[in-house]
């Protein structure tokens, strides 16, 4: 493997995606991620330079909708999602910025 | 402070489009609806749901884009911004990094100096997140996704500005710019338009930039002036006593005109953006383009010189009238309707800006319509009421938008034009003061005001002063 993944980008990358991992779990996502960037590497062993970026995989474009109201009261269905509910609204902890 | 310093700005501005539904879903963007009453699976980030443009906010980004003098990017995407706040319930916001609809523009603004241009770098399209209530009683934070997915524009300066004023200027040409567009209504306070402020200071003459901050939560221009003169002080202190500044996004606390860093160091901006493949790219062809140009309605500078060479008033009065698009859309229409010109301007010069002043209003709120201005108008220029007498119609036309016309009628304000009634008060007037006439007689010219004043308490103030002059002037 030639990518090794450091405590610390693991930890950084724990951070990002607010996820508390355990040591083995630690070791296994370090193991995972390095064999994902050789993958990368191997791609970039490709030459890519006359090929225009892709950002959708398919040939369209221009897809629109006209500001018109089609939709009504969502919020039965939305707060069905809320680990908790007050004053129909999602309670959370505590956030500031 | 031994050294000269200059302040660099550069700002970040975002609007809230007036579409009627959001950027990707057909809900509602009104405001006052109940906790998540506007919400679906789209503007609540579900797995599976499918977003897709409203065509209204291209087009509302192009106008403003072609506005502000910029190129338009023929072929553009959007990326997700990806960042974890209970605001956001995607985990990302879609904007546009890469590719953003509008780049390189300009507008101008006034200085002490003359005309200076400042740079647009770029504007780009993205979402609204929602609202956060700090809920006191159980100490924890409640979430309302009824604006998670209004349609924004960012409309991102080149750092040009280099005093407060510059920036209140720039703001006010862009407000103006927007909502002669239609694009929005810009109010500060509601947080339909936002300013970041990006400052740095560096010593006079220097061509490099220093570390700069940036600043949030500045809800009205007093706010960003003083947040501006707040931060230039303190980063001036730090280089003067040897310290460095951090690069980092303050919160101003206009209350305490004092600043505080908002995020740490462990929170790191690494928003790792890529193509929302969920969105397929926009193509902006020729005769789009040619579309959006031909819609432009007439922006204030052009306004201000077809005024100029329509109607007869003077450039102050244009100034201030076409420095609000409604002003000017309730002068327009009320000329339309037969009014002269410099009579409109007279009653928004005059009586509405004093009324606005008094009540702390902005222009845009502004509720009498055209059609009862011009008949207040009428009344006057027929003589129907008196000076006094309209001002006081205007006063409650200004409030609840009645019609002068049946007013004066059911209030019975209309000014005595019956000729012998008036001869007949002005008679009994003269009997009634025999001092002043005697006083007049004698060549006192000032009595003559004071029994004015007398026939025209007895008229109830319907009379018509010309009229009362003329006949006490006759009959002494
Ligand atoms: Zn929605």
């Amino acid at each position: 493997m030639a990518h090794t993944i450091t405590d610390e980008t693991i930890d950084y990358v724990a951070i990002l995606a607010k996820l508390e991992l355990s040591d083995a779990e630690r070791e296994q996502a370090k193991k995972d991620m390095g064999r994902m960037l050789d993958y990368i590497d191997k791609l970039n062993e490709l030459d890519t330079l006359s090929v225009e970026p892709m950002s959708h995989v398919f040939p369209v474009q221009n897809v629109f909708r006209e500001d018109e109201v089609t939709n009504g009261d969502g919020s039965a269905d939305t707060l069905k999602n809320a680990p908790e509910e007050k004053d129909s609204m999602f309670a959370v902890p505590r956030t500031f910025d | 402070m031994s050294k000269e310093y200059e302040t660099v700005i550069g700002l970040e501005v975002h609007v809230e489009l007036a579409t009627k539904t959001k950027i990707f879903c057909g809900c509602s963007t009104a405001f006052g609806g109940s906790p998540n009453s506007h919400t679906c699976p789209v503007c609540t980030g579900m797995p599976g749901s499918l977003p897709v443009l409203n065509k209204k906010v291209l087009e509302y980004a192009v106008a403003v884009g072609l506005a502000a003098n910029c190129r338009i990017t023929r072929y553009c995407k959007f990326d997700r911004k990806n960042y974890f706040y209970p605001d956001n319930p995607q985990n990302y916001q879609i904007s546009q990094l890469y590719l953003p609809i509008c780049t390189d523009g300009w507008v101008e603004i006034e200085t002490p100096e003359g005309q200076k241009k400042i740079g647009i770098h770029e504007i780009h399209m993205e979402e609204d997140a929602g609202k956060l209530i700090h809920d006191e009683w159980e100490d924890r934070t409640l979430v309302d996704y009824n604006r998670s997915g209004v349609p924004l524009i960012e409309i991102v300066s080149e750092p040009d500005m280099r005093s407060a004023d510059e920036v209140i200027s720039y703001l006010e040409k862009l407000r103006l710019i927007i909502q002669y567009l239609g694009a929005s209504d810009c109010k500060l306070q509601e947080g339909s338009m936002r300013a970041d402020v990006n400052l740095s200071v560096r010593e006079k003459g220097e061509t490099a930039f220093g570390t700069r901050t940036e600043m949030k939560n500045l809800n009205s221009f007093r706010a960003i002036a003083r947040a501006i003169e707040g931060e230039k002080n303190r980063q001036i202190d730090l280089l003067e006593s040897g310290e460095k500044v951090v690069q980092e996004t303050r919160r101003w606390d206009d209350a305490k005109e004092t600043s505080y860093p908002m995020r740490s160091k462990e929170d790191a901006q690494d928003y790792r953006y890529f193509p929302d493949p969920d969105l397929v790219p926009v193509s902006i062809s020729d005769a789009f383009l040619e579309e959006i140009r031909a819609k432009q309605p007439e922006l204030r500078t052009e306004k201000m010189k077809r005024y100029r060479e329509e109607y007869d008033i003077p450039e102050y009065d244009i100034e201030i009238i076409t420095g609000s698009k409604h002003m000017a859309d309730i002068f327009e229409a009320t000329v339309s309707l037969g009014a002269q010109p410099k009579k409109v301007s007279n009653w928004l010069m005059g009586e509405t800006l004093r009324l606005l002043k008094e009540k702390e209003m902005d222009p845009e709120e502004i509720r009498f319509s055209p059609e009862h201005l011009a008949g207040l108008i009428a009344l006057t220029e027929e003589k129907a009421v008196n000076s006094t007498v309209a001002k006081e119609v205007f006063g409650v036309m200004f409030e609840e938008d009645i019609d002068p016309q049946r007013y004066v009628e059911e209030k019975g304000l209309k000014t005595v034009s019956d000729e012998g009634a008036l001869r007949r008060t002005v008679e009994e007037v003269i009997a009634a003061n025999p001092q002043s006439v005697q006083d007049y007689r004698n060549g006192k010219e000032k009595a003559i005001g004071f029994l004015v004043g007398q026939t025209m308490k007895a008229m109830k103030g319907k009379a018509d002063p010309g009229s009362v002059n003329r006949l006490l002037k006759e009959l002494l």
